[in-house]
């Protein structure tokens, strides 16, 4: 029996090396690069050199933050309608909800760019009820609505999975106890949905801050995100030692943002609110 | 029954991180026999059964079937199947794949898995069944797939782990005439485990009574209703009033004050013993005829009979009596010599044959600790 | 209590609706439009979509992305589907918690991160060898199989873990080895996890551009990377008919995924059916 088992474990093997090399390694070659320099020598010239990029850092973090919640306060409802509708429209929905999302977000982001344009949809059809254009693209709202267009669907869904778990015997009780509609949702509905708010909320807010295609898109070039900023190091750039210091920067950020979330979720080991 | 033993269990320990399951068991299972290994829960009942099954291997001692040492035999290479607790039946196959699958490993040809399957759900009254999805079936029938599969391989050996548990009462109660009929007409040895004293009773050629990881008992249902060893034995079969008493001589036992004529020989004069006696095996007299006399403490319609709780010399007893005495009656008691069962002292005196807090309330509760275990 | 919906609640649906599908409703209008225009339409055609399958470029991108996408996939499934079938018998509780928090990384790191970690990985190792031009089909793999496997793990454990833990008992029991067992009777119960995490993995790497972006190479170009370096410059719309096209691929692998969840049991039993009375 306990050779048996040693076998059957062993079969995690590959995985557990694959995942050493490929996952653990990176990241310390972040950790590496960010304390030393092109030469290789130990420096803490980039950790420090961050604090020039402090603006870029917070209003990334604050634009990321504004566009979670606007993603929660529309998703909420909605998941609360999907829930509590017949299977069939739920199933339905589920499918209209994902679909944009397995879209490309390079070709989701143009068309939004697209659409708020100066030449745009929107702006032809002002003017042609006579209402004047009105410039939407390369501002900070376009660059959060796009934000919140390409990761709404990663709100939707953990908050439509934890409210459809949700037994609707807990709100009629708490309505036979006396409790009206705005109590029920208080007391009952939101403590419930914390995990999936919470869920929610992360998986809004990681892809936001750290976004890099949606800024230059919709914010132009005179605007710039972390994702940003990180990008360029790699890209055009070359300092590659800048560039780690950043992101260990942005992951030590998230991180800390994703604890504090995590005290809302406890237990977090299924990705049932995946899909 | 045949007399030549097919499975024999020597000197078996065996340790789960330091606690000790099973304490050198010892026994002798015979051909063709129906022998249940009954016990409460964490007795060790079915780790004795996965070692015969030979899905955990025993720290120490052997496993000896038909003469031969089984150790290190694989399961899959053993004469002996099993019906699991939730049967285990294999989701993605439908009736008929279920049942041929142990076939289908043996490659046996189409034909004769076709002829075998049948013959199976002709057994265990499934007939029309094998399309049918294992989602769609109810437990009693799901039940039924599980002995139908482990049948057709033709096992020597069927071990069955609390294979009733999850029915109700009443296709409980269907189900093990039917498992006995068709151990009958299979003819082949039946080991199985439950808790559930009634059960080993009503099935077993050989009840084995297991408590702490030991043997506490090995005989027919009778003797172990009539002859129970130690007091443990005694409370675990039946309802007992279980009772310090002293042998005074032969054929004479002194107790709750009194002195009685008994059918037990063979003790010291004057040997401290637990005296059994059953609640239905008590005779109710007016005061005056009795031995003894006790006041009734409460009383509780059971249908067949009055289940009364007495206070006898501060000691509390349960009578059954088919005649109604109201709560507060003084009663007299009689209790015939063959009623009175002796037995020499054991680590289990005094723990158990008093309902002084007795309450079918707690009974049940009990019950169903170690039914979620 | 399932309810129909209030009007309230529909026009509240439909306006969310709206604000998902506009951009995409827009992208196909503008793929048919016989000018250049991204505001105005002046005519129904499909030379854009000609423009499209002449572009030499953009379907060699297309079968790279479907090469890489089917190998990362399989592998990342095979690999996962072992991983979690090892994971499940771990009986150490720190052990477990250390292997899923490790699974979990990719999938909570954001990718810019995931994407650069690896890229410095592969380039210090291309330099340790001394080649110039490392990055490219390899190392876009390893980096997909990477981001995959968190997700087929991740829709494979809870289908073991929801397993009668008894079945592989009850397989050897009836004359299976082991491998037999996990062959025959394991396997085939999980295989919904499987095939769903499968499915996630193909669509994920399919669609992946930020991981990819970093570890590519000019050798080798997928279409998110193309797109990309098309949307820099002012675009032409057969990059809309692209996405037109993309789209309703996509929309056809989802309807068939969902149809198929949910006729897959029947669909099994049927199957099995058929060969129990042959």
């Amino acid at each position: 029996m306990k050779k048996k088992s040693l076998g059957t474990k062993l079969t995690a093997a590959p995985y557990l090396v694959w995942s050493a090399i490929f996952i653990i390694v990176p990241l310390i070659f972040v950790l590496v690069y960010s304390v030393t320099d092109s030469q290789g020598n130990f420096t803490l010239q980039y950790i420090l050199d961050i604090g020039k990029y402090k603006d870029v850092m917070l209003n990334s973090i604050w634009l990321g933050f504004i566009a979670t919640v606007i993603s929660l306060v529309i998703s909420y409802p909605l998941a609360y309608i999907m829930a509590r509708t017949t299977a069939n429209v739920q199933r339905t929905m589920m499918i209209l909800v994902m679909l944009p999302m397995w879209m490309n977000l390079l070709i989701r982001t143009y068309s939004m760019m697209i659409i708020l344009q100066d030449t745009g949809i929107i702006n032809t059809a002002l003017e042609a009820i006579g209402l004047g254009k009105v410039h939407m693209i390369n501002t900070e709202a376009a660059v959060v609505l796009g934000m919140v267009y390409n990761y709404i669907p990663y709100m939707i869904l953990p908050l439509y999975s934890i409210m459809s778990k949700m037994d609707h015997n807990l709100i009629e009780a708490a309505e036979d106890l006396g409790a009206n509609k705005f109590t029920v949702l208080k007391n009952i509905v939101l403590p419930l949905s914390l995990p999936g708010i919470a869920s929610g909320f992360t998986m809004v807010f990681v892809p936001s801050v750290s976004t890099f295609y949606i800024s230059k898109k919709l914010g132009g070039n005179t605007f710039s995100l972390i994702g940003d900023v990180i990008e360029m190091q790699f890209k055009s750039a070359n300092n590659y030692n800048l560039g780690a210091a950043l992101s260990l920067v942005l992951m030590v950020l998230i991180i800390i943002c994703m604890m504090v979330m995590n005290r809302f979720t406890g237990e977090d080991d299924d990705g049932g609110v995946l899909i | 029954m045949g007399d030549n033993v097919i499975i024999r269990l020597q000197d078996i320990s065996k340790k789960f991180e330091d606690e000790v399951i099973l304490d050198k068991i010892n026994l002798s299972i015979k051909d063709k026999e129906f022998m249940t290994f009954l016990g409460p829960s964490g007795c060790g009942k079915t780790t004795t059964l996965r070692i015969i099954a030979g899905f955990l291997e025993a720290d120490s001692g052997q496993v000896i079937f038909e003469g031969k040492d089984i150790n290190n035999v694989p399961p899959h290479k053993r004469q002996v199947n099993t019906i699991f607790q939730r049967y285990a039946l294999f989701p993605h196959l439908n009736v008929y794949e279920n049942i041929a699958f142990g076939l289908r490993i043996k490659k046996m040809k189409e034909k004769d898995i076709s002829r075998k399957v049948h013959e199976m759900l002709e057994l265990v009254n499934l007939k029309g069944f094998q399309k049918r999805n294992i989602a769609s079936l109810s437990g009693g029938q799901q039940q039924r797939v599980a002995i139908a599969r482990a049948l057709a391989v033709e096992p020597r050996v069927l071990l069955l782990d609390e294979p009733l548990g999850a029915l109700d009462l009443k296709l409980r109660k269907d189900m093990q005439v039917e498992l006995k009929n068709i151990q009958k007409r299979m003819g082949i040895t039946f080991i199985y485990v439950t808790h559930d004293q009634q059960e080993a009773l009503s099935m077993s050629d050989t009840v084995v009574v297991m408590n702490g990881g030991k043997i506490q008992q090995i005989g027919t249902p009778i003797d172990i209703y009539n002859e129970p060893k130690n007091a443990f034995v005694a409370d675990f079969i039946g309802e007992s009033n279980i009772l310090d008493g002293v042998m005074l001589d032969d054929f004479k036992a002194k107790f709750s004050g009194a002195v009685f004529q008994c059918l037990d020989k063979g003790f010291a004069v004057n040997e401290s013993v637990d005296i059994v006696v059953r609640p239905e095996d008590v005779d109710v007299v007016p005061v005056s005829e009795g031995t003894i006399s006790g006041i009734i403490t409460s009383n509780t319609f059971k249908g067949v009979h009055f289940e009364m709780i007495v206070d006898i010399d501060n000691f509390k007893w349960m009578i059954q009596t088919t005649d109604y005495y109201p709560v507060g009656t003084r009663i007299g008691i009689q209790i015939e010599p063959d009623a009175i069962h002796v037995m020499k002292k054991s680590e289990y005196s005094g723990m158990f044959g008093d309902y002084s807090s007795f309450s079918d309330e707690l009974e049940r509760l009990s019950d169903v600790e170690q039914e979620e275990e | 209590m399932k309810t129909k919906m209030t009007p309230l609640s529909k026009f509240y649906v439909a306006l969310i609706m709206i604000f998902l599908y506009a951009p995409i409703v827009v992208m196909i209008i503008f793929s048919f439009n016989a000018s250049a225009s991204t505001s105005v339409i002046s005519g129904f055609s499909l030379r854009w979509y000609e423009s499209l399958l002449q572009d030499e470029g953009t379907m060699k991108a297309l079968t790279n992305t479907l090469i890489l996408a089917v190998s990362s996939s399989f592998i990342a499934t095979v690999m996962g589907t072992a991983a979690s079938v090892g994971i499940n018998t771990f009986r150490n509780k720190r052990i477990k918690q250390l292997t899923m928090g490790v699974t979990n990384i990719p999938m909570m790191n954001p990718e810019i991160v995931t994407g650069i970690s690896m890229m410095l990985l592969f380039i210090f190792c291309a330099n340790l060898i001394g080649k110039k031009d490392a990055l490219g089909f390899g190392t876009m793999l390893i980096a997909h199989i990477t981001f995959n496997l968190p997700y087929v793990i991740l829709s494979v454990l809870p289908k073991l873990r929801q397993l009668d833990k008894y079945l592989p008992e009850a397989a050897m029991d009836l004359g299976c080895t082991p491998v037999q067992a996990f062959f025959k009777v394991i396997l085939p119960s999980i295989s919904t996890g499987i095939l769903s995490g499968l499915m996630m993995s193909f669509t994920l790497s399919l669609d992946d551009f930020v991981i990819s972006y970093f570890t590519q190479g000019p050798s080798f170009e997928t279409l998110p990377i193309r797109i990309f370096s098309m949307t820099k410059k002012r675009v032409t719309p057969d990059m809309y008919a692209l996405s037109t096209l993309i789209f309703i691929t996509i929309l056809v692998l989802l309807v068939l995924l969902n149809v198929a969840q949910a006729r897959g049991d029947k669909k099994m039993s049927n199957k099995l059916n058929k060969g129990g009375k042959k």
